[in-house]
């Protein structure tokens, strides 16, 4: 069981900013997010673009704008808990017991929430079928490439995954790859491979056509597309690869005993609380009125909630409002001299 | 104000006045219709949003801009009518538009 002050749900920019407001007045915390790395959206979603309005940054990437926020919270080495995703809450006298669905147990005085819209998870298909062959011979990711060596292997998706394991796929396989039409999204450099794969044989490539169904009694024998004019094509395969990125799905959070309105959680904007004492939600996650689905409100959400955690946390102290500048306890806090 | 239908999966349309300069997504949201899921809030980055044009409204709603067709490969079930509805700014001339809602968005 690790005991801290509070645990952050989320490692985007508004968790990570969370945690820095919390070292800030002495509290100790714990991240877990269920991605394989830090940033959350905006490096999931947008790495390389652009975002124009985070105050006195004119300009920065989502990777930038995360590497700065990991630097900013240096000083407070928090543990961040990657590849693992909070499933259950239950309070416990003063304190909340949170496991994860790796086994991870935390005890916590409080909660912050900075989920985003909940967790990413792999787009499936919603073709028939696809459901029970998922995890046996159809699958979102690739765990283990061994398995597809001479066999057949059916990849939908038009971008870089789905080109990426097409052409590292057809080294070993029978590659058949499908997409919903001409143009693809990847690489041009992994374009042109795989239209040069086509030519020499290597792979077979449908375009225009999207899954339509799966089947197979015991195992997948054999899936029919469909092309846009409605006409459908058996192809015979042994394996399905689906790549159509992710999707945000609450998840967990929903049973925590949270009030719920329209996957987000109300909030009041003192300290941005729940209706649990103790559980604070920031970010996208969270809704009031006037509520701006913002990085910069994520910033401002985190420092209140921060200030909010103390109370519950260090109940026999008091919190005194201190500058950056001027504070000897928080410059000590951030390691300066 | 302008007219727009949107019609659930289920056939039950919702005809609702929008606000010139809002988004067809923003609309829909700010009125409760079911069906519009809008995740990431309008930024192009999660095709939750995903509707398909009425067939005779398709050509005269403004095309789509670099990388709406790349989000829509991630839609659920998408056809040549499909537009990411946060992308499609309500104005005078879609006033009436229909808009058809996928039985799912993820």
């Amino acid at each position: 069981m690790i005991k801290t002050d509070v645990l952050v749900i989320g490692a985007g920019p508004t968790g990570l900013f969370a945690v820095h407001q919390l070292g800030i007045i002495g509290l100790k915390a714990e991240i877990v997010d269920n991605l394989d790395k830090i940033g959350g959206q905006c490096i999931e979603l947008y790495p390389d673009k652009p975002i124009y309005d985070i105050p006195a940054i004119p300009e920065c990437t989502g990777e930038e704008l995360t590497n700065n926020l990991i630097e900013q919270l240096k000083p407070f080495k928090p543990n961040i808990h990657l590849n693992e995703r909070v499933e259950e809450v239950k309070k416990d006298k003063n304190f909340w017991i949170i496991k994860t669905n790796k086994g991870k147990e935390f005890q916590a005085y409080n909660i912050i929430i900075a989920g985003g819209v909940g967790s990413f998870e792999p787009r499936k298909f919603s073709a028939k079928g696809s459901e029970k062959f998922e995890g046996k011979e159809l699958f979102y990711s690739v765990k283990n490439k061994v398995i597809f060596k001479n066999k057949t292997v059916c990849i939908f998706g038009g971008g870089d995954s789905a080109l990426d394991w097409a052409i590292e796929l057809s080294n070993t396989s029978k590659v058949i790859l499908v997409h919903r039409r001409d143009d693809f999204r990847g690489a041009q450099v992994s374009i042109d491979k795989v239209k040069q794969l086509e030519k020499e044989g290597k792979i077979q490539l449908f375009t225009k056509y999207q899954l339509n169904s799966v089947d197979g009694e015991n195992k997948l024998e054999k899936i029919s597309i469909k092309h846009d004019d409605g006409n459908l094509k058996d192809i015979k395969t042994d394996y399905v690869l689906g790549f159509f990125g992710l999707i945000m799905q609450l998840g967990p959070i929903a049973n925590w005993g949270l009030n719920i309105d329209k996957k987000t959680i109300p909030v009041n904007t003192e300290n941005f609380e729940t209706n649990e004492k103790g559980i604070f939600a920031i970010g996208d996650l969270c809704s009031y009125p006037g509520k701006l689905k913002l990085i910069l409100s994520g910033f401002h959400e985190g420092a209140l909630a921060a200030r909010g955690c103390f109370k519950l946390a260090r109940p026999d102290e008091t919190l005194r409002f201190e500058f950056t500048t001027t504070s000897k306890n928080v410059l000590n806090r951030l390691g300066k001299k | 104000m302008t007219k727009i239908t949107y019609i659930e999966h289920n056939g039950k349309p919702h005809t609702i006045d929008v606000e010139n300069g809002l988004s067809v997504m923003e609309g829909a949201v700010q009125n409760n219709i079911p069906g519009i899921d809008a995740d990431c809030g309008g930024s192009m980055a999660c095709a939750t949003c995903h509707v398909y044009i009425d067939e005779k409204w398709y050509e005269k709603v403004k095309k789509k801009e670099d990388g709406e067709e790349d989000m829509i490969d991630m839609a659920f079930e998408p056809n040549r009518f499909s537009r990411l509805s946060c992308q499609i700014m309500v104005s005078e001339e879609l006033d009436g538009l229909i808009v058809n809602l996928p039985s799912q968005q993820t």
